[in-house]
Formats: structure tokens, C-alpha cells, sequence
């Protein structure tokens, strides 16, 4: 936009330039700082009499000789069973993707291809759900839960998990299929078809790329939960999130706080991937919504 | 789409959207006006040769009994609702009774978990929210400028903060704080103060708080804003240029009107995400000096004996609260779907 004004004044240019390095030290900073010293002994990571400790690593060096070491990772993965919560929030995340998203593609299209009044009241609905703090219904579920004694599974709480994400991953398919020319199933349809046979075999082809955009959403929902997962899992069915936040009470006495450290990095470092990825779907995903208004 | 054909498409979602949704709702507002059982006792009377004692014991037959054929537990109406744990009618009666002034009146409000709560949530609404804003604007103004490869990596990091966890990314600021962190120990340094902690004292733990919400959220008004700063006309520009208005007018009176639907959106979203604040609360351990409503229902929930009906009572306020939060957005939607009756 601005590339082709007149040129902007020195003063101006430093400005921009000074505060974009601001911005982004603030926003990649932490992350590095934390993944690097992952790799440290904790005296190093908080080192109090010299910071610099961190990049030679000096502790580090008096306990295994080398200024690198994997300890944090062998303790989180290892000897607290971190490779279970992985699993956990591997399955949980796939399956709640797939399930979110059949159900709001079809629940999805329906809602962009019917004019009727009762449409956009189930739109309002869902954002009316939206808006409602998941933690606010945890309270609802565990009562039923214990009576069903189904409290504490993955399947349990793959649904819960599915039912909390429908609203938004609906909202955003709706807007989504609305871009799909609706001519497209018409035609089909005077051809003959049914409207399911229409959604199959002409609307399905067309639709990965916003069903990609809302699985990212979703997948980022499911893997992002605390309070859900944190309630509805037992220990030995804990995903990350909540593995982490235990590690919190009880390693910090053992002063073992590298193990929750190299836990968060390494629950960090599969967002990074998604991101490196699928910016572009992300950024898509982010401005659907806004730019239609 | 016929009805019939959008109910067998629709069916699937809105079961599960009725089912864990509505349903629990429904349960929610349920527990809020009953408590569990008290257990029923029996004076037993033993006598021996050395006298007579009473006891007293649970009888757990008629305890549940009486739990069979009132499962939801005692019914209490409201009573609940007024205790001092949420609205404490009473407690603020009290309070507002024996003020001196307003301020001190609002200041021993603090002392009751739901008003002290309901300070921080709206506190942090109301200042990360705009914050967010100003803050996501000035980053898309800046990133926008810059030259076309450097803009794509200024996406990417600044995706981060976002996208990481909530827990996970307040854990990492939090360790950077510490007193023997990087960020902790160099204000410690800065300010010739050793003693500085940032989790010692509540105002400076309100300001760890917003400045991680404002961290964690401006990437989206920033990436918003930024897709709509592509759109902005040319000739729109290029006319005020030629009016003489000056770079600054030029992004106040042209750039930022265009992007105001954009701003309206931003708040609605960052309304409701920071209504919800609780994350950052476990993961700064801040919840001797900030709590959130979020946090009040999982600390009761999280109890050795579960607070049930606390924790659906305070959930029932904060849907309230969200509810209150929205109606300006629900209002316009009805308007414009209802226009001129």
C-alpha cells in the first residue's frame, strides 16, 4: 500500500523499523529463550548472579561435562510418562478434528443453503454458545459422568470437546460454503440428483480448502484446552496440557522444574510445525469472518 | 434446501450442540438451586450396667432414602445465589451501611471471593480489550510497510503468541519473570532493587496479567487488520494526498475508517475471550492477588469434597454476564433482521 508514496522521512523509517524489532523480540523471544534453555540444568536457566550463564551453560557443564544435556526431556518423557500424554493428546486432537468437522460440514452447508428464518436463529444460538466459557458447563457434565461412570475416558471427552468446538467450527464453515455459488448444487440437482447426492459429488470436491481452515481451528481448540481436559480426564488418560500444569505441583519441591520445562517445549514444538505449515490457512481462517463483516 | 433434507443434514450437529450444550446448561441452572443432602441422625441410646450414653449416628438408610427420592439434593431456591461466596446481599447490606466513602466502600468490596473476582475479569476486559486493539494496529501499520519478504516472516512469529497454548505460554513468561529469570532478574537490576518481585504484590500481578492478555491477543487484531489493510483504496489515498493531508491525516481520517467494521469484530471476539480469563491465572500461580470467575468455578470444582452447587451457581452468573456482554451484538443482529415493524 504504502510501497509506491512518496518516500517515507528518515525519522519515520527508523520508527517503523525500531518498533517491528520491538514487536518481534517480544513475540519470538520467549520462545527461543525457553528452548534454549531447555537444554540447560535449571541453575542455569534461572541463573541469578549472571544471565550470561544460560548461553555458556557453565552448571551445565560442571554436571555432565558438556554445556548441552537432555536430561529435562529423559525425566519429562521418560520417568514421568510424558510419551502417554503425546498418545493422549495425539488421539484426542484426531479424533475430535474429524468428528467436529463431519458433523459442522454437513450441519454447515445445510445452514448456507436454506433461507428460512429458523437458519438465523440457530446462527445466533451458536454464538451465543460460543461466547459461554467452556469451564462454565464442566460443572453440568460431572454429575451425569460419575452416574454413567464414563468419567475420566478420552472417548468422553473427545465429544465433549466435540460439541464445545461445533459452534465456531459451524459458524466458520457456514461462511465458508456461502462463498461456494450456489448454482453449483442447483444445477445438480435439476440434473437429477438428490441433495445429498448434490453435497457428494459436487460440493465435497470443492470444499478441502475451507474444511482444512476449520479443522486447523479446531485441532488448535482441542490441543489449546485446559480446563475441559484438565476435569473430565483421570491421570492416567491426562493429555499434556493438564499433564503439565500437574507437573507443576509436585516437581517444583523435587526441584526438578527442567522436566515441566522441556514438557512445555516439547508441546510447543507441534504448533510451531502447524504453523510453519499452514500460515496461510491460519490467516485465512483468522479474517473470514471479519472481512465479510 | 427443503425442511426436511436441512433437518437430516442438521440433526448431527445440533445433537451434540443439545445434548452437551443445552442439556448441561439446563443441569447447571438445576444445581444451582439445590444443595446436597444433609445426612440424616440418630440419637441412639445405649444403656450398661455403668449408665446410660447417647450417641449420635448417621443413619445411612434413611440418608439414602432420602437421596433416592430427591436426587437433585435439597431444593434452596436462591439461596445459594445470596450466600457470601456469590452476591452476599447481605455482607455488601453491611458494607454499604457502615462506609465512610464510596471508594473505601468499593476497596472492602475485594474481601468477598465474587466481587473480587468480578474486579479483576472486568478489569482485564476492559483494559486488554482496547489495548489489543491499539496495539494490533500499530503492528499492522508498521508490518505493512516493510519489504514483501520480511512481511511474510513478521507473520509467522507473530502467529506465536497466539497460537500457543494459553497455560503454555503464561508458563514461559512466567518463568522469564521469576525472580531468578531473565526478565525478573533485569528489573531487579534496572531498578537497583533485589527485592523486586513481580508476583509479590497485586498491582504489579494485575499488570503481569495484561500484559501477557495483550501479548496473547494482539497477533489476532494484528493479522485482522492487516488482511484488511490490503484492502484499502487506492484512489481514496492518493485523493487525500493530493488535498494536502499529511501521513498522519492520511491514516486517521482514510485507514482507519476503512478498517472500523474490522474494529467492531476484533472487540466482540476479544469481549468474549477475555471475560473468560483463566489461564494465565493458573499459570502465573497469581490467585492469591487476581481471580477471575472463570477461576472461582474451577477452584470449586477442583475442591477435596467437589463444590457442586457453588460452582454451578457462579457458572450461572458468568453466562449471565456473558449474555450482558453480548446483547449490544444481539440487539443489531435483531434489529437488522427485523427492520421497521
Amino acid at each position: 500500500m504504502t510501497s509506491n508514496q512518496i518516500k517515507r522521512p528518515l525519522g519515520l523509517q527508523l520508527l517503523i523499523y525500531g518498533f517491528v524489532l520491538f514487536w518481534f523480540i517480544l513475540a519470538a523471544f520467549p520462545f527461543i529463550w525457553t528452548m534454549w534453555g531447555s537444554f540447560k540444568v535449571e541453575l542455569d536457566f534461572f541463573s541469578k548472579g549472571d544471565w550470561t550463564n544460560v548461553f555458556s551453560g557453565v552448571r551445565t557443564q560442571v554436571v555432565y561435562g558438556k554445556s548441552f544435556t537432555g536430561a529435562g526431556y529423559e525425566g519429562a518423557w521418560i520417568q514421568e510418562e510424558f510419551w502417554r500424554a503425546f498418545l493422549n493428546t495425539a488421539i484426542v486432537c484426531v479424533s475430535t478434528v474429524v468428528i467436529s468437522l463431519t458433523l459442522a460440514t454437513l450441519g454447515g452447508y445445510a445452514l448456507s443453503r436454506s433461507g428460512f428464518r429458523y437458519s438465523f436463529w440457530l446462527l445466533i444460538i451458536a454464538l451465543v454458545f460460543r461466547a459461554l466459557p467452556p469451564i462454565t458447563l464442566v460443572s453440568g457434565y460431572l454429575q451425569p459422568f460419575y452416574d454413567w461412570n464414563v468419567w475420566g475416558t478420552l472417548p468422553t471427552t473427545i465429544i465433549v470437546l466435540v460439541a464445545i468446538n461445533q459452534p465456531f467450527t459451524l459458524w466458520m464453515l457456514h461462511s465458508f460454503f456461502q462463498t461456494i455459488p450456489k448454482e453449483l448444487d442447483e444445477s445438480a440437482k435439476v440434473d437429477g440428483c438428490t441433495q445429498f447426492q448434490a453435497f457428494r459429488h459436487v460440493i465435497i470436491p470443492v470444499m478441502w480448502p475451507g474444511v482444512i481452515t476449520a479443522g486447523l481451528f479446531s485441532f488448535l481448540l482441542a490441543y489449546n484446552d485446559f480446563a475441559v481436559t484438565a476435569l473430565l480426564l483421570s491421570q492416567e488418560n491426562q493429555t499434556m496440557v493438564p499433564k503439565i500444569a500437574s507437573f507443576m505441583g509436585t516437581t517444583q519441591t523435587e526441584g526438578n522444574i527442567m522436566f515441566a520445562v522441556a514438557a512445555v517445549v516439547s508441546s510447543i514444538i507441534p504448533l510451531f510445525i502447524l504453523v510453519m505449515f499452514f500460515q496461510r490457512q491460519l490467516v485465512s481462517g483468522l479474517t473470514a469472518g471479519a472481512v465479510k463483516g | 434446501m427443503k425442511h426436511k433434507t436441512f433437518f437430516w443434514f442438521f440433526l448431527p450437529t445440533a445433537l451434540a450442540m443439545f445434548l452437551f450444550i443445552a442439556l448441561p446448561l439446563t443441569s447447571i441452572v438445576s444445581q444451582s438451586l439445590h444443595t446436597p443432602h444433609d445426612q440424616v441422625l440418630v440419637v441412639v441410646e445405649s444403656c450398661d450396667p455403668f449408665g446410660c450414653k447417647s450417641e449420635t449416628t448417621i443413619d445411612h438408610e434413611a440418608s439414602k432414602q432420602i437421596k433416592e427420592e430427591e436426587p437433585k439434593g435439597k431444593w434452596v431456591g436462591f439461596q445459594i445465589y445470596t450466600d457470601r461466596n456469590h452476591l452476599a446481599f447481605k455482607e455488601v447490606g453491611e458494607l454499604w451501611e457502615n462506609k465512610t466513602n464510596f471508594f473505601d466502600f468499593v476497596s472492602s468490596l475485594n474481601n468477598l471471593p465474587f466481587y473480587k473476582a468480578m474486579g479483576f475479569t472486568l478489569t482485564y476486559v476492559i483494559v486488554v480489550t482496547p489495548l489489543v486493539i491499539l496495539f494490533g494496529l500499530i503492528i499492522a501499520l508498521a508490518v505493512n510497510s516493510l519489504h514483501r519478504h520480511l512481511k511474510g516472516l513478521m507473520v509467522f512469529f507473530s502467529l506465536l503468541p497466539m497460537i500457543v497454548t494459553p497455560l503454555v505460554g503464561s508458563l514461559i513468561l512466567f518463568w522469564m519473570i521469576d525472580s531468578r529469570g531473565i526478565i525478573g532478574s533485569g528489573l531487579q537490576e534496572l531498578f537497583a532493587d533485589p527485592n523486586l518481585s513481580l508476583k509479590a504484590s497485586t498491582g504489579l500481578t494485575w499488570i503481569t496479567l495484561i500484559v501477557y492478555g495483550v501479548w496473547h491477543s494482539a497477533p489476532f487484531a494484528f493479522i485482522v487488520f492487516y488482511a484488511g489493510l490490503q484492502t484499502v483504496p487506492q484512489e481514496t489515498i492518493e485523493a487525500a494526498m493530493i488535498d494536502g493531508a499529511t501521513r498522519f491525516q492520511q491514516t486517521i481520517h482514510v485507514i482507519v475508517p476503512h478498517l472500523s467494521p474490522l474494529v467492531a469484530f476484533v472487540a466482540l471476539i476479544q469481549l468474549m475471550d477475555n471475560f473468560r480469563v483463566f489461564e494465565p491465572i493458573v499459570g502465573f500461580s497469581a490467585s492469591a492477588h487476581a481471580t477471575s470467575l472463570s477461576w472461582i468455578i474451577w477452584n470449586d470444582i477442583g475442591q477435596e469434597i467437589r463444590l457442586m452447587s457453588s460452582a454451578a451457581t457462579t457458572s450461572v452468573l458468568t453466562i449471565i454476564g456473558v449474555i450482558i456482554l453480548l446483547m449490544p451484538v444481539l440487539i443489531r443482529t435483531w434489529r437488522e433482521f427485523n427492520p421497521e415493524k
